[in-house]
């Protein structure tokens, strides 16, 4: 275990202008298409889950993916791991495009690791806590001498102090926020470089919700962890995250550091999240109508029109852009630092401030 | 406290299997607080357990039926089991000698069936392993890689579930009967017979318990850590299913002693060997049931039933323990 | 004006195995008609129990005490034909998880339209009308009446379950997480539409909820519970912005407000758990995870305590912690300090 000799935190916001670093883990192109048989409310078809997606994670860095249910984070976090093959584009990691032999998935998946949402579903509840962290270092190593000293060592790591206290106890006996650091500790003992978490906090208490997500800032901190968070929370993304990629309807709209995406959102839609959230404060929420799409049916044109509260307010009529908006769809943004917008209206907005990509169709 | 009596069945059958490769240079004390643990799960399991009246008749019943048979060399004179050593005259009433009375050949009929249950508990029991060991390696198989082994995962699933199938369709008694007519006569043949026979229900129920496992976030957790198949179903699958495989066990007893004595009763059985459906049978060529000799007709038979009953009232109780939801039901 | 709903000094305490689990221990909580109540507090702190309590439909082996006034009627002294009558009529609950309260094999116009045909309030042939204007009420077409709830999406069912609350026009709406299952966008709309209804219907509603800030921006009032009682209690913007119980406070910091810059890169939360609630600790329960404890606290288990009162001692919030009231005084002769 080794700390970085910079402050991570200043590594994405240094990297803004000039060279970026070379990503750790990055997707580039993802799609991921399902055959959708009889899926509840809706007919049969091609669920086009993750549409293209360009998304890079720099060393140290914690990346959020924000959406809402049914944006495809969840698959682009599962495509991440390796858990599911992407129907097109690649996953890149440390330069070199991820192959899908079962010996490459191992090697793999012994640096990035998973925290997924529900922790008292992602313990088995027949095994020990011992034996639930120690089992990555079983699959990887077998079982070797120091294996205890380790499985000791990741469990402080991940805060159940003192570990000894934690060992022989089931599943059941802990709170769901030890379950969450077990399982944490689960994947710290393999010593990763990134972490990819679906949601960690989303069934915690509340106030446990604040300790686990200190964990994930403090592992960034003292072992130089990167992290992609997938949540619908924009809370977690302004608590912990460096920067933030917001998702519909499995596309990246809207793509920057926590500050300049979460305090001056440029897609109406991020815009339209911010504003719903109960603690907006100033300004009218802006309710969108309807349901959270149908990724059988991805509209035409900009796959956010049909609830876009600028069309439908006229705004992108007066910045002549109404027609784009409803038949071109703006380009699959690029991954990297940069500040970017899928949006025909930001890109028109002349300002200058966002670099939107609306251009090209797709 | 739902959470916690779930846990109850778990460790018994699964115990071990972390422990497998431990011979390294591992610090004894969280395996052996692991051990402390599984002691006290499982004497969690026997205080549920005894609670249940049914189950604790059903185990007394068999544990006497087990010794019985465990004894039987010192309560019974093998001398007097042979056809020329008979103690007693043909067809005597049940009397203080001969408490079942006596056979066409004056044996008595208490020692047969004291005897007898040897022959039939071994079968019982043996046949029982062959098929759910069978069913078992199946069904895991068949659900986990129909659950996450990629489309050729799915097409070794409904081979197997296909041939499954094919022997769960299959009259179970004309099958084993063609087994036993096939292959040389013997117990082991009947042994294999009533295994290859009964084990697809077994194999059904091990699949729908291992998807039900599959599809909970700590198999996608192990995936996601680098585990391959072994690892997902010996490590996760199996001591998940274990408790569901335990409770079909001591059903399947019951049915395996069923079939072991309609095997015997319908002559395809070892003449040479004595069991309960072997002394029914012969009781019936005998003419027994027309010339009224009812003492050696309904003894066997009446044993058969108490030994299908104790297992069946086992394995009831077992499942009601494993599983907190059936036992609010009653 | 009398109230909708009083609670007064309300226990509940389960048997489990070995002995008595107290859950709900001594709460007073009281709406107005028209008002909402948010009652805010973590797994086990207590909420839910209280609202299954108002109903008792909690399971045999709860025993409560106290007083639930409804309308000024103890609903804990009902006879049994008076409380199902009450249920529906006087107060519905919606809860969480709307895919496992419907029927999955009902049409949502006959669930809607069941509490109607049990309790009689609308004549039978009027019925197919009430229904299509309760689901207009919750923004849902009336063609979808014939619909089952798989057709549905989540938000979709929600609405059903509201509008089944609606049917028999209660008195008192009880929220208990009623939108915690669901998205941001999901969640904004369900709670408009929930603010609208008390708005036009002049509905009482309790609203119960882990997340503060939602009850901050839909209730006039907030309780927050730890351990079974009442820690906390006022306006809701005050507790909420200015909390003076320190897990009032845990509780408000946990979910950020974006665009603070104290929040930026610093979660909070609380170190430790929750109590086990059949052996709380001595003196305040909130003592072994409190930041500001001091030596008292291990001894005193304070009541809940106005701040700030006026020279007359009236204060619209109160607290129960002894860094505010009349323990003051005992506490700050050492550190000066208030949270």
């Amino acid at each position: 275990m080794s700390t970085t000799e910079t402050d991570p935190r200043d590594a994405p916001r240094a990297s803004g202008g000039g060279e970026a670093p070379e990503p750790i883990l990055s997707a580039r192109g993802v799609e991921v298409a399902f055959a959708a048989g009889f899926a509840p409310g809706g007919g049969k078809g091609t669920a086009r889950a993750v549409d293209g997606v360009n998304l890079d994670v720099s060393a140290g860095e914690i990346v959020a993916l924000v959406g809402e249910s049914g944006c495809g984070k969840t698959t682009l976090a599962r495509v991440l791991l390796g858990l599911e093959r992407p129907t097109g584009g690649v996953v890149v990691f440390e330069g070199r495009p991820m192959r899908y032999g079962s010996r490459d998935l191992r090697a793999y998946r012994r640096r990035v690791q998973l925290v997924q949402q529900d922790p008292t579903g992602s313990l088995n509840p027949r095994r020990t806590v011992y034996e639930s962290v120690a089992e990555g270092l079983r699959i990887h190593e077998g079982t070797t001498a120091d294996e205890a000293e380790r499985v000791a060592g990741a469990l402080s790591g991940a805060g159940l102090r003192p570990p000894e206290r934690f060992l022989a106890r089931y599943p059941h006996e802990l709170s769901g926020g030890q379950r969450q650091r077990v399982v944490i500790a689960g994947a710290l003992v393999l010593d990763p470089e990134v972490l990819v978490a679906d949601e960690p906090v989303a069934s915690l208490d509340a106030s446990v919700r604040g300790e686990i997500l200190r964990l994930l800032l403090d592992l960034r901190d003292e072992l130089g962890l990167s992290a992609l968070v997938a949540t619908h929370d924009l809370g977690l993304a302004w608590n912990i995250a460096d920067r933030v990629a917001v998702m519909y309807l499995g596309r990246v709209v809207e793509l920057g550091t926590v500050e300049e995406v979460l305090a001056a959102p440029a897609h109406p839609y991020t815009r339209a999240l911010l504003s719903v959230l109960p603690d907006a404060g100033e300004g009218e929420p802006v309710v969108l109508a309807g349901e959270p799409p149908d990724p059988k049916q991805v509209p035409p044109g900009c796959r956010f029109h049909p609830r876009c509260p600028v069309l439908a307010s006229g705004e992108a009529e007066r910045a002549g852009v109404a027609d784009l908006c409803r038949t071109v769809d703006p380009a699959v943004l690029g991954g990297g630092a940069e500040r970017r917008v899928a949006c025909h209206w930001a890109a028109a907005d002349g300002t200058g401030r966002v670099r939107a990509e609306a251009g090209g169709a797709g | 406290m739902s959470a916690d009596t779930e846990e109850h069945g778990a460790d018994a059958p699964g115990g071990d299997a972390g422990g497998a490769n431990g011979a390294g240079g591992a610090p004894v004390s969280p395996r052996a607080l692991a051990r402390r643990r599984r002691a006290e799960a499982l004497r969690r399991f026997a205080r549920e357990y005894t609670r249940n009246r049914a189950g604790l008749v059903g185990l007394l019943a068999l544990s006497a039926i087990v010794l019985l048979a465990l004894f039987a060399p010192l309560l019974v004179d093998q001398a007097e089991l042979t056809v020329t050593g008979a103690p007693g005259a043909a067809y005597e009433p049940p009397s203080a000698e001969f408490p079942l009375g006596t056979d066409n050949f004056g044996r008595s009929v208490l020692d047969l069936i004291i005897w007898g249950s040897r022959v039939s508990l071994t079968v019982g029991f043996l046949a029982t392993v062959v098929s759910v060991v069978l069913g078992t390696l199946v069904g895991v198989t068949a659900g986990h890689f129909g659950a996450s082994g990629g489309p050729a995962g799915r097409v070794v699933s409904s081979v197997l579930m296909r041939v499954t199938d094919w022997f769960l369709v299959l009259p179970t008694l004309v099958l084993a009967v063609a087994l036993a007519a096939v292959l040389p006569r013997g117990t082991g043949t009947i042994i294999i017979a009533i295994g290859l026979t009964v084990w697809p229900a077994t194999a059904r129920l091990v699949r729908a318990q291992t998807l039900a496992v599959e599809a909970r976030p700590f198999v996608e957790r192990a995936r996601a850590l680098g585990g391959g198949h072994t690892h997902v179903m010996a490590w996760h699958v199996l001591p998940n299913v274990m408790p569901v495989v335990l409770a079909q066990t001591t059903l399947l007893v019951a049915t395996s002693i069923i079939a072991e004595s309609t095997l015997a009763f319908l002559g395809v059985g070892d003449p040479t060997t004595i069991s309960w459906g072997g002394i029914l049978e012969a009781a019936r060529t005998a003419g027994a049931i027309s010339s009224g000799i009812w003492w050696y007709m309904i003894p066997p038979g009446l044993a058969i039933a108490a030994v299908a009953l104790s297992f069946t009232l086992c394995g009831r109780a077992l499942e009601s323990v494993i599983n907190p939801r059936l036992r609010e039901q009653r | 004006m009398t109230s909708l709903l009083d609670v007064r000094e309300l226990h509940v305490t389960y048997r489990a195995g070995h002995g008595e689990v107290p859950a709900v221990r001594g709460v007073d909580l009281s709406l107005d008609p028209g008002g909402t109540l948010g009652l805010a507090g973590e797994s086990g702190s207590g909420k839910s129990t209280v609202a299954l309590a108002l109903l008792r439909l909690l399971p045999e082996s709860a025993r409560i005490g106290g007083q639930v006034l409804l309308e000024g009627e103890n609903v804990l002294d009902m006879r049994w034909g008076r409380l199902r009558a009450v249920r529906w009529v006087g107060a519905a609950i919606v809860f969480q998880g709307a895919m496992h309260s419907l029927n999955p094999v009902k049409r949502i116009g006959d669930q809607i339209a069941e509490p109607m045909a049990i309790h009689g309030t609308v004549p039978a042939n009027r019925i197919p009308g009430r229904v299509a204007e309760l689901l207009g009420q919750v923004g849902l077409p009336a063609s979808r009446t014939r619909d089952y709830p798989h057709q549905l999406s989540g938000g979709q069912r929600q609405r059903v379950m509201i509008a089944m609350a609606l049917a028999c026009e209660p008195r008192l709406v009880i929220a208990d997480e009623a939108t915690t299952a669901l998205d941001v966008m999901i969640q904004a709309q369900i709670l408009a539409l929930l603010k609208r209804l008390v708005a036009e219907q002049g509905i009482g509603m309790l609203m119960i909820s882990h997340d503060l800030s939602v009850l901050a921006a839909t209730c006039d009032r907030v309780a927050v519970m730890y351990a079974g009682r009442v820690v906390e209690q006022g306006p809701a913007r005050e507790v909420v912005h200015e909390p003076a119980h320190p897990y009032a406070s845990a509780l408000s910091a946990a979910f950020p407000r974006i665009g603070d810059p104290a929040s930026r890169l610093a979660p909070r939360g609380l170190p430790g758990d929750p109590p086990d609630p059949a052996d709380p600790p001595p003196g305040c329960v909130f003592r072994p995870r409190c930041a500001v404890a001091e030596t008292v606290c291990a001894t005193v288990d304070p009541p809940l305590w106005p701040v700030d009162p006026d020279p007359a001692g009236n204060s619209a919030r109160h607290a129960a912690c002894v860094h505010v009231g009349p323990a003051r005084p005992l506490t700050t002769a050492r550190d000066g300090g208030t949270p």
